[in-house]
């Protein structure tokens, strides 16, 4: 997607309390509005229909909130990434601050592809929305870590699939920092990937009470962070592709 | 009172298009309750997607947010998954700018723009724990008012509401504040004090105040209850556009809607005169904004929004005065700023705006839509559409040679005089329109969109028989027949809704039962195929002992007292009469903005006048402009329509 003249630039920004309501297609559309309101000179592709040159890494679900949410844009001229969050935040959705902002190097790869693993922060909750012991999310997670294998059915376009989930779960830990426990889940991405349903739902032949299953479900979500695995190193994106050294913004 | 939000949040994790209920778009406030404001909730009783780029909506959220005594915030109807989860939780209707529970507003308004969406007002008093009739509603319920172009004829609704805003709201809503403060200052004793003191104020219709007498099936007298409530209520105009360059801060949603773009009010009102638009005959005269304003809002609204559209609104774009200058000039403007299309509603059908259409469209040539209205000539003269076939043929000629692929015409299916050639020429032009396409693209394709005509009040054809469910089915069928393996496509709409529209359209008081029945037997979001079922309503109209076709498709007399003649829009009841006399002759009356006054009623009597700022019609819009049309006496034929009286 980007050109040999253009400045391409990758943006980090959070989704954080009712925004995360909004679906992937509409935080494009915000941005993109937001660029335009700043007046910063988007790149737009040719043809009949042109479009502003962005691409987003993996698409977050609708609900889920998001601490490390990215952006590759593509603008026509030179612009002062240190200042592009102040610019923004401010006319962007409220929950939706941007934390960072870098000039990439020439062709980068595209987030989609480089993406390579995903932290998320999950409130379990029991089949009544009530908190699980913190115990029974630990013994769950390390009995599905020890497992050979971790099968779950997918219908995908009308057929049914027997999948195995666990190549995909690179750790499951349980944080007790906050108020209720929390499972802390490290997936990977390039393979058949796991959603946080399905992760639950393995994990609940292993949260047992008084022997029986307590009924996992997901109360909230936070993506907590994406990595790009290359070379054994493990990179935060903003600092995999930067043309210069980071300059990041706090967030706010 | 109560913040909500903590109620909603875990209901929008099962429902679709969550982001409907949580606000939050650009533009929108977070007003503070304070007990010397008084609080306006304006609902749009559809779904946001549909309520939310409303106009008039938008426009008073702003105007009440200003004034120091007042506060609005916006509403709109659940969506069914979402009206299922509230109940269950015992969650009431909530404001979605700050989560309020509706009850708790002072007023709650309802902006309506069509009948089938009545049964929706039910179930949002309903949800919201208010009372559905308004003689059930005590003191500490808020004040129910309904406005927008449905208000001309209220009576349907006037058991459920307090009082209608009869026209333009802008001055309005403040004096409604003004009232409704000294009210709660003096502790919110008895509604009935504060209702008549409402009725007070012009263009406020409160129907508690206002006896209806039956003689048999008909209206023998509409009588006011008290003497200091007006025998007619008049609408409210705003004089000059100019004066309201609102909204300022046009709301973007985050989730995409309908008409999602900036939208710019060119001018209000129409002087077109066709006889079927309730529109055109009640928001006269002809109200321009000064091409300035328009330029700086297109400006300033592109700047603040971000958005890369904008769309120049009125009932009749191309009918703007130098409305080529302008396009030429935002076009130029917007160039070098990123791609912002300008999209032009309501196209009038000639080359001219052909011509305008390409100066906007420069790339992405794909579909044009045109309303002939009527298959013949004849026809056209009786709904006062005064296009020639000539002028189609050229507006379409024009746009298939500069590159469009795609004509969409709409037709109105069911109007007076209406014979099966007229009908079947609705065939024949979508032919022929082919037929221009193909010289130039083998690609080229022409849709006809048919929708049965719904006479409404204030109108020439108030008087006028709809056609019947059967009889609209007939000629969709005789079309449907004669399109085959044409080219063209043929495409309309449900011929049940068209009759249950009729109902409710010109329906008297009594009709208010059975909405009520119809909303009580779960028919919501009737203007939504999937959801309408023309049964609910026969069989309402049936257990009140009501008979659907002497409301929906019987002729009225000229004697006939209408449920909607103490509703004065200022057309004189004799100009309409006169002017449905003239329609069934088939003669065509020209646009009055640009030909001598042929006194309607609305200047005189209400002391206004058109703001237009070329007193000549517009290049090439010859149609009623008196350029050179014959107004086709010759072409009167024997109809198969009759005045009667009673």
């Amino acid at each position: 997607m980007r050109g040999d003249s253009g400045f391409p630039v990758r943006v980090r920004f959070a989704k954080r309390g009712k925004v995360r309501f909004i679906s992937a297609r509409d935080v494009a559309r915000a941005l993109e509005r937001a660029f335009r309101i700043e007046q910063l000179p988007l790149a737009f592709t040719e043809g009949f229909s042109p479009r502003p040159k962005v691409s987003f890494g993996l698409a977050l679900s609708v609900g889920h909130e998001s601490d490390a949410e990215y952006l590759d844009v593509e603008l026509t001229d030179p612009v002062d990434t240190d200042v592009l969050a102040e610019h923004l935040t401010p006319v962007l959705p409220e929950g939706m601050p941007v934390t960072g902002a870098v000039r990439l190097v020439e062709r980068a790869a595209a987030l989609q592809e480089s993406i390579t693993e995903v932290q998320y922060r999950v409130e379990a909750a029991d089949g009544l929305g009530r908190p699980i012991p913190g115990a029974v999310l630990e013994t769950a997670a390390s009995n599905a870590l020890a497992a050979d294998e971790l099968l779950v059915t997918r219908t995908r376009k009308g057929k049914e699939s027997v999948d195995d989930l666990r190549p995909a779960i690179r750790n499951i830990e349980v944080a007790h920092d906050g108020e209720v426990p929390v499972l802390e889940l490290t997936l990977l991405t390039q393979s058949r990937g796991a959603r946080i349903r399905e992760v639950l739902d393995a994990l609940d032949s292993f949260a047992l009470v008084n022997g029986e299953r307590v009924g996992l479900t997901e109360h909230r979500a936070l993506r907590t962070s994406q990595w790009i695995e290359r070379g054994g190193a493990r990179l935060e994106p903003l600092e995999a592709d930067a043309f210069a050294p980071v300059l990041e913004t706090s967030a706010s | 009172m109560s913040n909500l939000w903590p109620r909603v949040e875990p209901l929008l994790a099962r429902v679709e298009k969550p982001a409907r209920y949580i606000g939050m778009e650009r533009g929108s406030l977070r007003p503070e309750h304070r007990p010397s404001s008084t609080s306006w909730l304006l609902v749009y009783p559809d779904t946001y997607e549909i309520g939310l780029p409303n106009q008039g909506l938008q426009i008073l959220y702003e105007i009440l947010n200003e004034r120091d005594d007042a506060l609005a915030e916006r509403g709109y109807a659940p969506w069914l998954d979402m009206t299922a989860e509230m109940r269950a939780a015992g969650v009431p209707l909530f404001s979605v700018d700050t989560h309020h529970a509706a009850a708790d507003f002072d007023v709650f308004a309802f902006g309506l723009a069509a009948e089938l969406v009545y049964t929706n007002v039910l179930e949002c008093l309903d949800l919201a724990g208010v009372p559905v009739r308004s003689e059930d509603r005590r003191p500490e319920h808020p004040l129910v008012v309904v406005g927008g172009h449905c208000a001309f004829n209220p009576e349907p609704m006037a058991d459920f509401v307090d009082a209608f805003v009869i026209g333009d709201g802008e001055e309005v809503v403040g004096e409604i504040t003004e009232v409704v403060g000294a009210w709660k200052r003096s502790g919110r004793t008895a509604r009935e004090g504060v209702l008549r003191e409402l009725a007070t104020i012009p263009g406020v219709y409160v129907p508690s105040m206002y006896d209806v007498e039956y003689d048999g099936a008909f209206i023998a007298e509409v009588r006011p209850r008290f003497p200091d409530v007006p025998e007619r209520v008049d609408k409210r105009t705003v004089a000059d556009l100019g004066e309201w360059p609102y909204p300022k801060r046009q709301l973007v949603p985050l989730i995409e809607v309908v008409h999602d773009r900036l939208n710019v009010e060119v001018f209000r009102g129409c002087t077109r005169g066709c006889r079927f638009c309730q529109a055109g005959m009640i928001t006269r005269p002809v109200r321009e904004r000064p091409a300035d304003q328009v330029r700086t809002m297109v400006q300033d609204g592109l700047r603040r929004t971000g958005y890369d559209e904008v769309a120049l609104t009125s009932l009749s774009t191309a009918d703007f005065s130098g409305i080529d200058g302008l396009v030429a000039g935002l076009v130029n403007e917007q160039q070098g700023c990123g791609n912002v299309g300008l999209s032009l509603p309501s196209l009038r059908v000639d080359a001219f705006t052909v011509g305008i259409a390409s100066e906007i469209q420069k790339v992405r040539r794909t579909g044009l839509t045109f309303a002939p209205e009527g298959g013949t000539w004849r026809i056209r003269q009786v709904i006062n559409k005064l296009i020639t076939d000539d002028d189609l043929y050229a507006a379409v000629e024009g746009a298939y040679s500069q590159g469009w692929q795609r004509v969409k015409l709409y037709f109105l299916m069911g109007v007076p005089t209406e014979m099966d050639e007229d009908t079947l020429g609705v065939a024949h032009l979508a032919r022929e329109v082919v037929k221009i396409g193909r010289k130039y693209t083998k690609k080229a394709s022409a849709t006809a969109s048919v929708g049965g005509f719904v006479p409404k009040a204030h109108t020439p054809f108030q008087w006028f028989g709809q056609n019947s469910v059967q009889e609209l089915q007939r000629k969709v069928h005789l079309l449907r027949d004669d399109l085959k393996k044409s080219g063209a496509t043929l495409r309309w709409h449900d011929p049940a809704a068209t009759y249950a529209e009729g109902i409710a359209s010109r329906g008297d008081r009594r009709i208010g039962r059975v909405i009520e029945r119809v909303w009580r037997a779960g028919g919501t979001f009737q203007e939504w195929s999937e959801h309408f079922v023309l049964d609910r309503w026969l069989d309402a109209m049936a257990a009140e002992g009501l008979d659907p076709d002497w409301y929906v498709t019987r002729h009225r007399a000229d004697d006939e007292i209408l449920p909607w003649d103490h509703i004065a829009a200022g057309l004189h009841r004799d100009f309409l009469w006169d002017d449905w006399k003239e329609a069934l002759a088939a003669h065509g009356l020209p646009d009055c903005r640009w030909t001598p006054c042929y006194d309607c009623g609305v200047c005189t009597d209400y002391a206004l006048e058109h703001v237009v700022a070329s007193a000549v019609p517009p290049a090439g819009g010859s149609q009623g402009t008196g350029q050179g049309l014959a107004f086709g006496r010759e072409a009167s034929i024997s109809v198969p329509v009759e005045l009667t009286t009673r």
